[in-house]
């Protein structure tokens, strides 16, 4: 709960941050779009690993619980996956002129996305039994994000390298990491909320089960 | 191991030979999907440049699609996928002969699709012929072995036919990246011997790693 409102407050006061970051030199304003982007684009990465670690415990145990986390960082994974790839053009159109550019990142991103996307279509639409499907797909779609990667990058890359967060001026770096911990919090926040709604609707069902057995 | 999968393999040949539904569906559905790429992109007798790689590819993707679909769709009428798992056998060794009959099917639409798409778009697909099977035969590998996996765990799924091509092409992404890239290398006038190794280094590993990883969840997977 403490950690709702702090985070719900973060969230609140973020746009002020931002705003207080200096320009950068050559996109001007359009550039702060980045302290949303990057930090979405991260949480997106981490749900999506928390998906696929998670999926690979179920598949070994079996243990319904670890199904519930898979699921609900499944739809975080779609969630922040649609704020990066929506973010991303916005702030690509000023900086390399096109909206879409397929390279190593936005491809791997995109892909990862979908894959994501196709997860929670055979969760709803798959009927019963399709827990240990999906698992197997998170599996499989987390094995195939290197691939995608490496060919990709093999053509040609221009997405800026992870490398030029250190080195940011204070200014800007304070905004970005302020975002970062805002969303890193939200993550777990909603990944904590969505397994509880899970947890309960497995415990309605299994009363219901108990009742018809009576 | 190897028996069983033979085994398995050689009942899918024999129910395929005598009925031939598959084969002649997934062929002519090939060649229909080739045609309509040529009326869409022909023009003055010539395609797009490199688009004879991207074609041949989609159509052994949809055709992969259909055959896969298919197959399993014989194995639950009759509940014989069942019979199948129930049956002394390991499940690896299931899983690699239905995944045998899928490639001898997908290698037989090739043999059929390669000529046509090289006579279709005047494409130079057969200077290579060594490096062009070693990127179909990997490609090909890499596709049937996840669309394998994927069409027997959704064989009790609600909605299947719609969901296995949802699933198999993102999944499959890195296939169709490596194998058009690949095949388009063929069709430059120079061959580029670094460029088609790299590509072709790539579809091995990812045959390897998928091929591997289908073993261990289908065995993870099909159990009730």
């Amino acid at each position: 709960m403490a950690v709702a409102v702090v985070c719900g407050a973060m969230l609140a006061i973020s746009p002020l941050v931002i705003a207080s970051a200096d320009y950068e030199s050559t996109m001007g304003l359009v550039q702060k779009i980045f302290y949303y982007h990057m930090p979405s684009a991260w949480i997106f990465l981490t749900a999506s690993i928390v998906c696929g670690v998670a999926s690979i415990r179920y598949l070994m145990t079996g243990d319904p619980r670890h199904d519930r986390t898979a699921l609900a960082a499944g739809e975080l994974v779609v969630v922040f996956g649609l704020l990066t790839l929506v973010t991303g053009p916005l702030w690509a159109r000023k900086a390399w002129g096109t909206f879409w550019i397929w390279d190593a990142r936005t491809t791997s991103s995109l892909v990862s996305w979908m894959i994501a996307c196709a997860y929670l279509i055979l969760r709803r639409y798959g009927g019963p039994g399709s827990e240990k499907l999906a698992a197997a797909l998170a599996l499989f779609g987390m094995a195939n994000v290197p691939f995608i990667y490496i060919s990709v990058n093999y053509w040609r890359t221009i997405h800026p390298a992870t490398s030029v967060v250190p080195k940011l001026p204070f200014t800007m770096g304070f905004p970005l990491w302020f975002c970062v911990i805002t969303f890193a919090l939200l993550f777990i926040v909603l990944l904590k909320l969505r397994v509880r709604v899970e947890e309960q609707q497995a415990r309605v069902d299994a009363l219901y089960l108990s009742l018809d057995e009576r | 191991m190897i028996r069983v999968a033979w085994l398995i393999l050689r009942k899918d040949l024999t129910v395929e030979v005598r009925s031939k539904e598959i084969v002649y569906t997934t062929l002519f559905f090939a060649v229909s999907c080739v045609l309509v790429f040529a009326f869409a992109l022909v023009r003055e007798g010539r395609g797009p440049e490199d688009g004879a790689a991207g074609i041949l590819w989609i159509a052994v993707m949809f055709a992969g699609n259909l055959a896969l679909g298919r197959t399993f769709e014989r194995e639950r009428q009759s509940e014989t996928l069942r019979a199948l798992l129930l049956a002394p056998a390991s499940r690896p060794a299931v899983y690699v002969g239905k995944l045998l009959g899928i490639l001898v099917l997908l290698f037989g639409a090739e043999l059929l699709l390669v000529p046509l798409v090289a006579l279709l778009f005047q494409a130079r697909l057969l200077s290579h012929p060594f490096w062009l099977t070693a990127i179909m035969t990997t490609g090909t590998v890499g596709f049937a072995a996840v669309g394998t996996l994927f069409a027997a765990m959704l064989v009790r799924a609600r909605s299947r036919d719609v969901l296995l091509p949802v699933l198999l092409y993102p999944i499959t992404v890195p296939v169709i990246i490596a194998g058009v890239r690949g095949t388009a290398t063929l069709l430059q006038p120079e061959l580029d011997a670094g460029i088609i190794r790299f590509w072709f280094a790539l579809l091995v590993t990812f045959d390897v790693v998928f091929v591997t990883l289908a073993l261990w969840t289908f065995e993870a997977v099909m159990t009730d």
